[in-house]
């Protein structure tokens, strides 16, 4: 039995269950050479354009820009920047229509292009002198997020350290109409391939797997073509079916292995990205051409010249379609994105993101609008071309009773919404709407029951800090007790007790007759309050990240030790006491702080792999990090315990 | 400019419900047109009378259920219902009898259940199982195939029949139905059942005229007539073929096996398959999308279960027939069929029930 190393080596294709056979469309687009966009009037661009965060805005109302500077800032890791896409001036930033289903609007920087076309400083990096970390970097800072759609920060999966046996090329392309990899790999093979070079000095595979559809036999050989030098690069030819470029089926196909729910490629050792992302890497490194256009495929029976162009990010849609012949007598529909997945625009002045593919403006007849649903009749037809294998018809069942559970038992959520199911539906059953209902709802259910949890965990907290204080301070009582013993043992032991009765006498005396002493006490006293309050903004200045909560464990501990102040025979000794209390608790308190952002830091790296959806993402991010929050101050405070004598 | 939001996916396969319930409905018409030449035209009039009944039932529930008549109309699952009630009936049983039962599988078999879709048992078999229990008599009134009628009945003499149980010339149905030798006859398995019960051999009881050819006169016809269209329906992929060869392959194997084992009590396996309504079961009933197991290996699961519920009822229950009654047993197990063959999710590990 040969291994599957050799397997794959040998050209070996499996295949996943299900899939559909929608006619592909792609013949009016493919074969055309790609056009370039004139300059639009105005560039619409959005603040984020990828899963994760947007950076910070550098530029104000009113400054020129020029071609390829940097208009956002990536000071995190789940941040990449937008650039200036050609030369120009900033006009306004504010809300957009956005180029998502939901249609909300975005901030966006918006651009006048002056015409110029200038540069900023361009700094090409050399690949055989360049360190794996400048080249991140410069993934990073040249705004490249997965182009197949997802829009994934390239710089975290090129960055993954962990060991990768494969780097699946995804030119795939499977969903109908959109032809853009095709035509970019047809005009830019060569970069492509040195895209790939870069990410294998990344990542250092066993084997680069590049998947693409037998139905695009130019783009096929212009591949084979550019790897032949390359020993380890396997362009793989699959059998054209919807929907074999899914992240999931393309590893299926070509390795026969599954990502086990909830994990990700990395976990079986795969990093998958696509080929336009491979081709504006090759730029970004080699040219420090950062990601400013994209090959979008505009097609649709409205259109009289279909054709892919090269269009800038942030040109509205109308450019395009206006650029192709456009005609509309009734405005239909217009898609961003295939038939299967796409979703419809409101409005025409969404723009060209980093991850659109394709603008479809079809007639009525091409793609004719969903007739009445009927009911299901159970026939299984979205069972059976399931890619996920699920019972879409039991979920379907469940989503309409709002049956949370068994919608888990189902596997809702491993549903990837390929819409399959709901193209063989002979009842024309809006299935994928249903389970994007349903996630919703249980995502929002979730949120709040994390919240409501949130609220006990605090709660819980704030008993268990009372009861500590509690403790510590009958602690201390005893612990002052014990001294107190200990002195009168270890004075003379005939006349302890008249010793504290003087003592006693003495203190009242003091504090009756004596302000002078009084007053020593309090400048004392004061003078401590004070060093405690320095400490305090001391502390609160080295750990800005530090949550509230530490300082009042800290306070505790330096206004606990200054009753014992009150005792003038003991006021050196408390001072003293009251200096270790102090390095202890900084000792704590620091501890605490780097655990914290150890969590942090854990669970930061740890989200940006996530390879949901983006609207997940985006939702689940601040529950995320309120958990990371809560967690790190509940390990903060049992470490700042335990350091407690 | 602003269009209106819509989901994907934006395109569709063009095959509808519609389609697929008609198709099922065409694909019946083979059968039906032997059966209307062997056993005479009183399936014609039971059609009619099914269908028209089957359309105003199903108006009128949607009336009081408010919701639009029209496009459940249009889904033809109705129509299917009342045809494969219809050919299942004897053809001369009375008029109120295909009534009584279509109004039954529509309203309460079907609407009572919620409509099309969320009904556990085929309305067809139900309907038809409950007039069997209600109306023993009408309901195994069948006349010998044509040709060993005493009188041939014209179309006139078939509506005459079903609606006055007396054919235009005035003979009664059961006079029809007594043989030319002055026997009455019922259907080759009931008269088989019947006969082995008497004591007789199966020789014995397969020398009579009835079982003229292989499965009893005419009855092999019919059956080859569903069988062909039933083919028709897996090939233009309206029926799957994991039921029907399941249901035959069962019912083949175990009746081969009883055969093989005592020949004269049991008949062969192929006068199981072609007599009765092994086919139509096969290819028409059990394949019921709505009331049949949704998983693939369910599915087999399901057809083993009805082609081997077909022999026993046949060999040991008291009616001339074991499908409906087969149909409706699996129908029942159907949940629990489909809970424990469902698929493997892409990525996951355990299968069938748990997690
Ligand atoms: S394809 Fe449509 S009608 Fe058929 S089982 Fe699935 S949801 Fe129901
Ligand atoms: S949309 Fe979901 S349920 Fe439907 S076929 Fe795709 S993965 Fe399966």
């Amino acid at each position: 039995m040969p291994s599957l190393y050799q397997q794959i080596q040998a050209g070996k294709l499996w295949d996943f269950h299900g899939g559909v056979h929608p006619p592909t469309r792609k013949a009016q687009t493919a074969q055309k050479p790609i056009a370039v966009l004139p300059l639009p009037d105005r560039l619409y661009i959005p603040l984020r354009q990828h899963i994760g965060v947007a950076g910070n805005v550098l530029v104000s109302i009113g400054q020129r820009v020029l071609k390829g500077q940097a208009l956002t800032s990536a000071d995190n890791s789940m941040a990449v920047p937008v650039h200036a896409p050609t030369s120009g001036t900033i006009v306004t930033v504010g809300d957009h229509t956005s180029a998502h289903p939901s249609a909300l609007p975005e901030n966006t920087i918006t651009l006048a292009p002056d015409g110029l076309d200038e540069w900023r400083e361009q700094y090409p990096l050399n690949l055989a002198t360049s360190d794996n970390s400048s080249l991140l970097e410069r993934i990073q800072l040249s705004g490249i997020a997965g182009m197949g759609g997802a829009g994934f920060p390239a710089h975290l999966k090129a960055g993954l350290t962990q060991p990768v046996d494969y780097l699946i090329i995804n030119a795939v392309e499977c969903e109908p109409y959109i032809s853009a990899d095709d035509a970019l790999i047809q005009e830019g093979a060569i970069t492509i391939v040195k895209g790939i070079d870069i990410l294998c000095k990344l990542l250092s595979p066993k084997a680069v797997l590049i998947g693409i559809e037998d139905d695009k036999p130019a783009a096929s050989a212009a591949l084979k073509a550019a790897c032949s030098q390359r020993e380890h690069y396997y362009v793989r030819d699959l059998p054209t079916k919807y929907p074999s470029g899914g992240e999931k089926q393309l590893i299926q196909l070509l390795t026969n292995k599954e990502v086990p729910a909830g994990r990700r490629p990395i976990d079986i050792g795969i990093v998958m990205l696509n080929v336009g992302t491979a081709f504006a890497i090759a730029q970004a490194v080699l040219d420090d051409h950062p990601l400013l256009s994209r090959v979008v495929t505009v097609t649709g029976e409205t259109l009289s010249q279909p054709q892919n162009v090269l269009a800038l990010i942030g040109t509205p849609v109308s450019d395009l379609l206006n650029f192709c012949g456009y005609q509309h007598k009734q405005p239909y529909k217009v898609i961003m994105g295939g038939p299967m997945m796409g979703f419809t625009l409101p409005d025409l002045t969404v723009p060209i993101t980093k991850t659109t593919n394709c603008i479809l403006a079809p007639s009525k007849h091409e793609l004719p609008p969903a007739a009445e649903e009927q009911d299901c009749i159970r026939c299984s037809a979205c069972a059976d071309v399931c890619p996920a294998s699920l019972l879409p018809q039991q979920l379907l069942w469940y989503s309409k009773a709002k049956d949370p559970v068994k919608l888990d038992e189902y596997n809702l959520f491993d549903c990837i919404e390929c819409g399959a199911c709901a193209y063989v539906c002979p009842s024309e059953i809006p299935l994928v709407q249903y389970y994007r209902v349903a996630k919703a709802e249980i995502r929002e259910q979730q949120r709040e029951s994390v919240k409501a949890e949130q609220a006990k965990a605090r709660f819980e907290a704030r008993n268990a800090r009372l009861e500590r204080e509690k403790q510590q301070r009958m602690a201390r009582n005893q612990r002052l007790a014990q001294a107190r013993e200990q002195a009168q043992q270890t004075g003379s032991n005939s006349n302890a007790v008249a010793e504290a009765l003087a003592r006693i006498k003495a203190k009242q005396t003091e504090q009756n007759s004596v302000p002078a002493d009084r007053e020593q006490v309090l400048a004392e006293r004061a003078a401590k309050k004070q060093q405690a309050r320095a400490y305090q903004a001391e502390k609160a200045a080295s750990e800005p990240h530090a949550e509230s909560e530490p300082a009042p464990v800290a306070q505790d501990e330096a206004r606990q030790e200054q009753p014992a102040a009150d005792e003038p025979a003991s006021a050196k000794s408390a001072a003293v006491a009251a200096a270790i209390a102090r390095a202890k608790a900084r000792k704590a308190a620091q501890l605490q702080a780097e655990q914290q952002d150890k969590v942090v830091e854990a669970e930061q790296t740890k989200q940006p792999e996530a390879t949901e959806p983006a609207s997940e993402q985006a939702t689940t991010d601040p529950r995320k990090a309120a958990i990371a929050a809560a967690i790190a101050r509940a390990k903060a405070k049992k470490q700042a315990d335990s350091e407690k004598p | 400019m602003s269009f209106k939001i819509t989901s994907s996916p934006h395109n569709r396969i063009s095959r509808s419900t519609s389609e697929i319930m008609l198709l099922v409905v065409v694909a019946c018409i083979p059968g039906i047109v032997v059966q209307a030449m062997l056993f005479g035209y009183g399936v014609l009039v039971q059609l009619l009378l099914a269908i028209a009944t089957a359309w105003l039932a199903e108006a009128m529930v949607m009336r009081l259920r408010n919701k639009a008549a029209l496009i459940r109309l249009k889904d033809n699952s109705a129509l299917l219902t009342a045809v494969l009630l219809a050919i299942a009936i004897p053809p001369y049983a009375p008029w109120w009898l295909i009534v009584i039962g279509t109004l039954f599988a529509i309203v309460i078999v079907k609407q009572l259940y919620g409509g099309l879709g969320n009904n556990l048992f085929n309305p067809a078999m139900a309907a038809y199982v409950m007039l069997l229990i209600a109306y023993p008599l009408q309901m195994t009134q069948w006349l010998p195939s044509v040709s060993l009628q005493p009188e041939s009945l014209n179309l006139f003499d078939a509506v005459c029949a079903v609606f006055t149980q007396y054919s235009c010339s005035g003979f009664s149905i059961s006079q029809l139905q007594t043989g030319i030798d002055g026997v009455s006859m019922a259907t080759p398995l009931d008269t088989i059942r019947t006969d082995l019960a008497a004591g007789k051999t199966l020789t014995e009881s397969l020398q009579q005229p009835i079982f003229y050819g292989i499965a009893g006169a005419g009855w092999l016809w019919v059956n080859l007539a569903y069988l062909a269209g039933g083919l028709a329906l897996i090939k233009l992929r309206v029926i799957g073929w994991r039921i029907p060869v399941a249901v035959l392959g069962s019912l083949f194997a175990i009746s081969l096996l009883s055969w093989l084992a005592a020949a004269d009590t049991n008949p062969s396996p192929l006068l199981q398959l072609f007599s009765g309504a092994t086919m139509l079961a096969a290819f028409f009933i059990a394949t019921d999308p709505v009331s049949a197991s949704t998983t693939n290996k369910g599915r087999i699961v399901y057809g083993v279960f009805i082609g081997l519920m077909i022999f026993i009822i046949r060999k040991y229950g008291g009616y001339p027939d074991g499908v409906a009654f087969a149909v409706l047993l699996a129908n029942m197990a159907v949940p629990l069929i489909d809970y424990y063959t469902r698929p493997r999710t892409y990525g996951h590990k355990a299968k069938g029930a748990g997690k």
